[in-house]
């Protein structure tokens, strides 16, 4: 079964520049793009998403928020915070939530460690 | 084509948010490294909008007294960046950056000084990572500290033409736990919003690999 990475943003640039990346590292996996945290708890809730990547500032609930939410019923997803915003408030709280950071803007070195992790993470998960 | 047409298409207009929130994140980074509290941002507004609609939008949220670092920059886009915020927070933003324990007189004694540097700090860290993306260098001009209305910063700028119509930047920020709040504002106008603009194509078929022609 293939892996499906959900990618939430507000910038269709960004989602374009994300997706390329996972694209180039993980060529199997199935990207599934969202513009804002409601779409993304929606597709969460449908089921299939195996981990996501969130941008930070966004309008309505940010990516720290949204983590969160999917946190609440997915305690193993894989999760990054994608943003250049790098607080030391927003890390000590992506750290509590277990959601990984990814420098904007964001380059396939800069997602590498988060994918190769969580494709191993899944792999395990999924015997 | 008049010069009032939007001169940005949909995912020129995005790509220009996206570099303008990676800017203020990172000098919300550095500036939150200065008062030792969280920045909070809101989300970017881009906006051509006519340079008179550009002072009222600051001129309006505010009825009191602002005070503002004002750096002008050019290079292959030029204009004025703005960091604003109320009067009244002025010395708290001193203090925060200079030490809690300082007396009103001495933050007044050290206020511009200490404003100015802030506003260095955060519109430089904003500039020079939007030029880096857009792999244009621009000169920042020394910082300086201006007080009055939203209409008086934007007035005498270098930028040619009262009439036309400008790109205006806008983002709002808060220091958590503190009584700080304020703007950062950015405005260019139409020749250099030309310039940006085929800048701005060039990022985006740079990232996202597509040829001249990103028609989606």
């Amino acid at each position: 079964m293939s892996i499906s990475v959900l990618i939430v943003d507000d910038s269709k640039l960004a989602r374009i520049v994300i997706g390329k990346a996972v694209a180039a590292l993980q060529p199997d996996w199935r990207r599934i793009e969202a513009s804002n945290a409601s779409e993304a708890i929606a597709l969460v809730r449908a089921g299939g998403i195996d981990l996501a990547i969130l941008d930070f500032n966004m309008p309505g609930h940010n990516g720290l928020d949204l983590a969160e939410m999917i946190r609440a019923d997915h305690p193993d997803m894989p999760l990054a915070l994608a943003t250049a915003n790098v607080q030391d408030e927003l890390i000590a709280r992506a750290r509590t939530i277990g959601a990984a950071f990814i420098a904007k803007p964001v380059t396939e070195e800069a997602i590498k460690g988060f994918l190769s992790g969580a494709a191993l993470k899944l792999r395990g998960a999924r015997g | 084509m008049s010069d009032t047409a939007i001169p940005l298409d949909d995912l020129e207009h995005d790509a220009l948010t996206e570099l303008v929130n990676i800017g203020v994140s990172r000098a919300a980074s550095s500036l939150r490294k200065m008062v030792g509290d969280q920045v909070l941002l809101s989300v970017p507004s881009v906006e051509v909008v006519s340079r008179a609609t550009a002072t009222t939008l600051i001129g309006q949220r505010e009825s009191e007294l602002l005070v503002a670092v004002r750096q002008d920059f050019d290079g292959a886009f030029s204009g004025r960046a703005l960091l604003i915020f109320p009067e009244a927070n002025s010395l708290e933003l001193v203090r925060a950056v200079a030490g809690a324990a300082m007396t009103a007189a001495e933050a007044r004694e050290i206020e511009d000084e200490a404003l100015s540097e802030t506003g260095n700090i955060v519109l430089n860290g904003c500039l020079a990572t939007m030029a880096n993306m857009l792999r244009e260098p621009l000169h920042m001009s020394l910082p300086q500290v201006v007080r009055g209305s939203g209409r008086q910063f934007f007035e005498q700028t270098a930028l040619a033409g009262d009439e036309g119509v400008v790109l205006f930047l806008y983002i709002n920020f808060a220091i958590s736990g503190r009584d700080i709040r304020g703007y950062i504002a950015m405005l260019m106008d139409l020749p250099s919003l030309e310039t940006l603009r085929g800048l701005i194509r060039e990022f985006i078929n740079r990232v996202t690999g597509d040829g001249p022609g990103h028609a989606e």
